[in-house]
């Protein structure tokens, strides 16, 4: 683990919900994005400079701002499900698991389902 | 002669000069460009790999801005039991909690949930088990999931399948018995391929990783693919990933062929045309890691075997770079001096999407 994972995320990683790397990953997973057309994708959304994407301060204000969830699981604050919720309204795609949860709950049936 | 401490694939430490060093890298980079048909690196890449390996620091990282994203095989498990060979940390913690560590302790961007056998063959008996897990996990994290399982097709053969096997068929010269059992095997392993990331997807997974694919060459390699194309179709949103067993496709048939193209003796360049065609949304290829020889040298070919995969790539590529594949040492506890300098390399010089 501290020779591998965690070298790969110190040594060149973006940081997971410590900055915006889960929503970089989300992008690229859902439209195919090169990281570098991601990160922009993503930095846009977010109002953002493309650095910033990696800095935990200014990640950590954003992330709690847009209810996004954050490494610290603050009381009132939006987790798990909740958070990607946010996400996909925020990134303009379609999560998986949030439409699951939506068609179990009758919120919706996703076009894509 | 100023002196440099150069890791091994072997995991040991050993004393190079920076003559030495620099030799080890061009012979590295002449290897791979000789055997996968690309260019050689710049005098620039060059002198920046060589920095890198020059460097005393024990710790060595991208520049900011640099940072790409990190897709995992075999995650979770890594934290409790491992994987197949019982490499695990021991943690007496569920999938779920796993991923919530990788999630909130680690920085993990993605995360990759599997069965402990890691293959999908095994996991059909027990697909209901592993969606409750899924479905639970999925609501509680963050980050995207999807579940990861080696194609395997050697778990098909007998005694552990119905299968001749087409390895033992070859040696006794059997070589239209090998090829029939080949496609057998294809078959049945397509469909339990497309039965696992079906059942993971309804319970809410993001997508499926096919850990490891090629395995048992070209025969393994068309399976997943297929199973690629027919899961692509089935859920036009699917996230799919594929790793590489290894650097060349083995013609374990030799006559297979996706869309026209013969299988048996891609290189990454040629592996990731076939992956976007059959739907693949992210391609890892695995460039294997010669024991013998200095980290240096096995980066230098990583880096130079990645740069025509990168300028033939239409999907994202995130090499893999773990234990005994892209220039990591082949130990359990790997060095973290070894791994933070090959991870720079890549992403600096390669220009990957992630890892």
């Amino acid at each position: 683990m501290l020779g591998m994972c965690i070298t790969h995320s110190i040594a060149s990683g973006m940081g997971g919900v410590r900055t915006a790397g889960d929503l970089v990953a989300r992008i690229q997973m859902a439209r195919g994005m090169k990281t570098k057309d991601a990160k922009k994708y993503v930095a846009d959304k977010l109002k953002i400079s493309v650095p910033e994407l990696t800095d935990s301060t200014v990640m950590t204000v954003v992330r709690e701002e847009l209810g996004l969830g954050c490494v610290a699981q603050l009381p009132g604050h939006p987790k798990g499900m909740e958070a990607k919720f946010n996400i996909a309204k925020l990134l303009d795609i379609e999560i998986n698991s949030v439409n699951k949860f939506k068609q179990k709950t009758g919120m919706f049936t996703p076009a894509s389902a | 002669m100023a002196k440099t401490m150069q890791r091994f694939g072997d995991g040991y430490l050993r004393e190079m000069t920076e003559t030495e060093l620099q030799k080890d890298i061009e012979d590295g980079i002449q290897d791979a460009a000789e055997r996968c048909g690309g260019s050689p690196l710049s005098d620039d890449e060059t002198k920046h790999l060589f920095d890198i390996y020059a460097s005393p620091q024990r710790f060595v990282s991208v520049e900011p801005g640099n940072e790409i994203l990190l897709t995992h095989d075999g995650g979770t498990i890594k934290l409790n039991v491992g994987v197949s060979g019982g490499a695990g940390l021991g943690l007496d913690i569920g999938r779920r909690l796993c991923t919530e560590i990788y999630e909130r302790m680690l920085g993990s961007d993605t995360m990759d949930f599997g069965h402990v056998d890691y293959s999908f063959k095994p996991a059909k008996n027990i697909l209901a088990d592993e969606q409750q897990e899924m479905e639970q996990t999925v609501l509680s994290t963050i980050i995207p999931i999807y579940y990861g399982a080696m194609p395997n097709l050697g778990s098909y053969t007998r005694p552990d399948g119905p299968f001749r096997n087409p390895t033992m068929l070859l040696t006794e010269g059997k070589i239209e018995e090998a090829r029939e059992a080949s496609e057998e095997m294809m078959k049945a392993a397509t469909r339990d391929m497309v039965y696992i990331a079906s059942g993971m997807y309804e319970a809410g997974a993001d997508g499926v990783n096919f850990d490891t694919t090629g395995a048992l060459g070209d025969v393994d390699f068309l399976a997943t693919l297929r199973a690629c194309e027919i899961l692509k179709k089935k859920y036009p949103n699917i996230f799919i990933e594929m790793g590489m067993a290894g650097e060349f496709v083995l013609g374990i048939h030799g006559a297979l062929e996706y869309d026209g193209v013969r299988l048996a003796g891609l290189w990454p360049h040629q592996q990731v045309k076939i992956a976007a065609k059959a739907g693949v949304t992210v391609f890892g290829p695995a460039i294997n890691t010669n024991t013998k020889r200095s980290c240096a040298w096995n980066v230098a070919r990583v880096v130079t075997m990645m740069k025509p995969c990168m300028e033939a790539a239409e999907i994202p590529v995130h090499p893999n770079m773990g234990m005994g594949v892209g220039g990591s040492p082949l130990t359990d506890i790997i060095a973290s001096d070894a791994v933070s300098r090959g991870s720079t390399a890549v992403a600096e010089i390669a220009k990957v999407d992630g890892l």
